[in-house]
């Protein structure tokens, strides 16, 4: 029988400070695939990680761009070639009467791009994760805190992990089964 | 220092009252809607609130049927109850949307405790907004009409008009606030996922919580892009009544064509706005015992945002009155004229009284903390905002430019039912929310703890 592949090995802990701490040791340790799980966001947790790239504000601009860009393009191209019509002798490109769509459209086209590029680069939807296979994760939506790394670390050692955790003081260190 | 002895400090009542812990906060507002019996008060109150939401459906099926006859609508007040009501709601909605959003960006961490029913109350006021101009339009069927989309007769909106600002501004707000307070809701439909115990409400919630797990990964990303919402919104809030405005401004009619409009219908909106999440926050937190969480802090903040914008307002009064006098134009000056002594005259005194006069009781410190108070101060600013856009649509149109054309506007009982009718649809939606989601931002209020704070 071939044994359970292994996701990772995780520690839990109690209290944003000691996720914090643990999770830069981790990472000043040479850990670089970790990750970490905290029931509201911490401030420096992703830097302590290692994680430094954020593509959701350049995907909010893009977005935004378009939307304006389509907003105003409609409207110059309506008003002048495909349905042209006199409104009290004002010009058919008459553009500071077409400031307010072009601004709702690129706000709107920002705000979807905002929510749908933060779910997209976070892969979700997921409903299924290894990290749920652990019961106390649950509490991961309460009231403690986890760090994980993965078995994918080149570090990475059913062992030496577990004995790395170990010395970061965690309230609970449990297996990940894949 | 640590959250609450720093309000100890200041004399102000503290954000949430001391001795809570993440486990006590997430269970206190979990358990209203997973463990908590639901009451026989919730069943009347909703019930009557579904019944008034059967009358609107039977108002507008009739509607339908015989065309908007029915209403007290005629030449030359072709706007009528619709257009006021529409105004009344959409300003109700932007005290969500400036709780959520511009108290966010200025970093004013009371919010966290009311800003997620606030969001909800946005929701359920725009999409009560959204059904007068649909169906004011005459054909209702024929509404998607206003949307720019190919078609076989040739034809586009006109971009030139306000009134199609105003489909893009509305329909932008809504799909914005949706949005919002939908993101808003992930990691708490992660805590419901992760403690209800019923399978079918572990599914529910497990699939609209779409997998959030907390990694850091996740909500880093996950604030920025609350925080770029919170900008986008910012601007969006501010200019949604003022294009509703616009729908006036850009209008010749006297009393309509004014610049102090936009700043005075975006001070009105939230005047509107925060006497509603007040009426709603002050049941709320007696009913489920959230004193902890709604404390005495917030209705006193909610109180002074009323009092300052409703000076705004009392503001935009007096020089709408300023101006009818100053610019000499004999059609401005009759309108206001026409306000004070004209057949009107008890709504526009009316107004004043619950717009300016009542408000000012506000000034006094032991008003805003009380409860009961406020409570009836804000049933009687939303009264006066109410009457504030009859005034503006009613009264503005009732008399213009040649006597002959004047008339008068009477509404009629399908006017009434309709109005009322949203009014329960509103109070439905709100009771289904606090029943089935968390009323209370979870994780936002886990922030807010002393234990939240990582020390150096």
């Amino acid at each position: 029988m071939k044994p359970t592949p292994v996701y990772g090995m995780m520690a839990e802990f109690d209290s944003p400070g000691d996720l914090v701490a643990a999770a830069e040791r981790a990472h000043k340790a040479g850990y670089q695939k970790i990750d970490a799980y905290s029931p509201f966001p911490i401030e420096g947790l992703a830097e302590a990680i290692g994680f430094h790239q954020n593509r959701v504000p350049l995907v909010t601009l893009l977005g935004g761009i378009v939307g304006g860009l389509s907003g105003y393009l409609l409207q110059y191209w309506i008003s002048t070639s495909s349905y042209p019509v006199n409104i009290g002798g004002k010009p058919y490109h008459s553009w500071p009467a077409f400031i307010v769509v072009t601004f709702e459209m690129t706000i709107l086209f920002a705000g979807i791009s905002a929510v749908l590029g933060m779910l997209a680069l976070n892969g979700l939807p997921m409903p299924y994760h290894p990290v749920f296979n652990v019961p106390r994760f649950a509490f991961a939506s309460k009231d403690r805190f986890f760090l994980i790394v993965f078995s994918s670390d080149p570090k990475y050692g059913a062992q030496s992990t577990r004995d790395f955790l170990e010395g970061l003081n965690p309230r609970s260190i449990s297996e990940v089964p894949s | 220092m640590d959250e609450q002895v720093k309000h100890a400090t200041d004399g102000r009542a503290p954000v949430i009252e001391p001795g809570h812990t993440f486990a006590t906060v997430t269970d206190k507002i979990s358990s209203i809607v997973l463990t908590r019996p639901t009451s026989t008060g919730w069943f009347v109150g909703f019930g009557i609130a579904f019944l008034l939401t059967m009358m609107l459906l039977y108002a507008l099926g009739y509607l339908f049927v015989r065309g908007v006859g029915i209403w007290g609508i005629t030449i030359p007040i072709g706007w009528g109850f619709a257009i006021v009501n529409f105004v009344w709601w959409i300003g109700i909605g932007h005290a969500g949307t400036l709780i959520s959003a511009i108290l966010l960006l200025l970093r004013q961490s009371w919010r966290n405790s009311i800003n997620r029913f606030a969001e909800a109350m946005t929701l359920f006021a725009v999409a009560c907004a959204g059904i007068f101009p649909l169906v004011h339009v005459g054909r209702p069927w024929l509404a998607y009409w206003l949307f720019p989309y190919p078609n076989s007769m040739g034809v586009w909106p006109q971009f030139r008009s306000p009134l199609i600002w105003d489909v893009f501004a509305v329909s932008t707000y809504a799909t914005i606030s949706a949005l919002f307070w939908f993101v808003g809701l992930i990691p708490d439909l992660a805590t419901l996922r992760d403690r209800s115990t019923n399978p079918a409400a572990q599914m529910i919630y497990g699939i609209l919580a779409m997998g959030w797990r907390g990694s850091a990964r996740h909500w880093h990303r996950y604030e920025t892009m609350y925080l770029l919402l919170a900008g986008l919104a910012t601007p969006l809030v501010l200019s949604v009544h003022t294009v509703v405005s616009f729908d006036f401004a850009i209008g010749i009619v006297p009393g309509w064509h004014t610049t102090i409009f936009p700043p005075y219908f975006v001070a009105g909106a939230i005047y509107s706005g925060f006497a509603m999440v007040l009426m709603l926050a002050i049941p709320i937190r007696k009913v489920y015992g959230l004193e902890d969480f709604i404390t005495e802090r917030h209705l006193q903040n909610s109180a002074k945002v009323m009092l300052a914008t409703g000076l705004i307002v009392a503001y935009g009064y007096i020089i709408e009155a300023f101006m009818g006098w100053y610019s000499g134009n004999r059609y401005d000056t009759f309108t206001l004229w026409n306000r004070l002594h004209g057949p009107y005259k008890w709504d526009y005194i009316a107004l004043l009284l619950c717009n300016i006069v009542i408000p000012q009781v506000l000034w006094i410190r032991k008003l805003r903390t009380s409860p009961l108070a406020l409570f009836l101060i804000s049933g009687v600013v939303l009264v006066g905002m109410w009457l504030e856009r009859f005034v503006i649509v009613v009264v503005s149109l009732h008399r213009d430019f040649l006597t002959s054309s004047w008339g008068m506007y009477y509404p009629t009982r399908w006017d009434w039912m309709t109005y009322i009718g949203t009014i329960g649809l509103f109070l439905s939606a709100m009771f289904l929310f606090v029943r089935i989601l968390p009323m209370i931002s979870i994780f936002e209020m886990r922030t807010l703890l002393p234990e939240a704070e990582v020390k150096e």
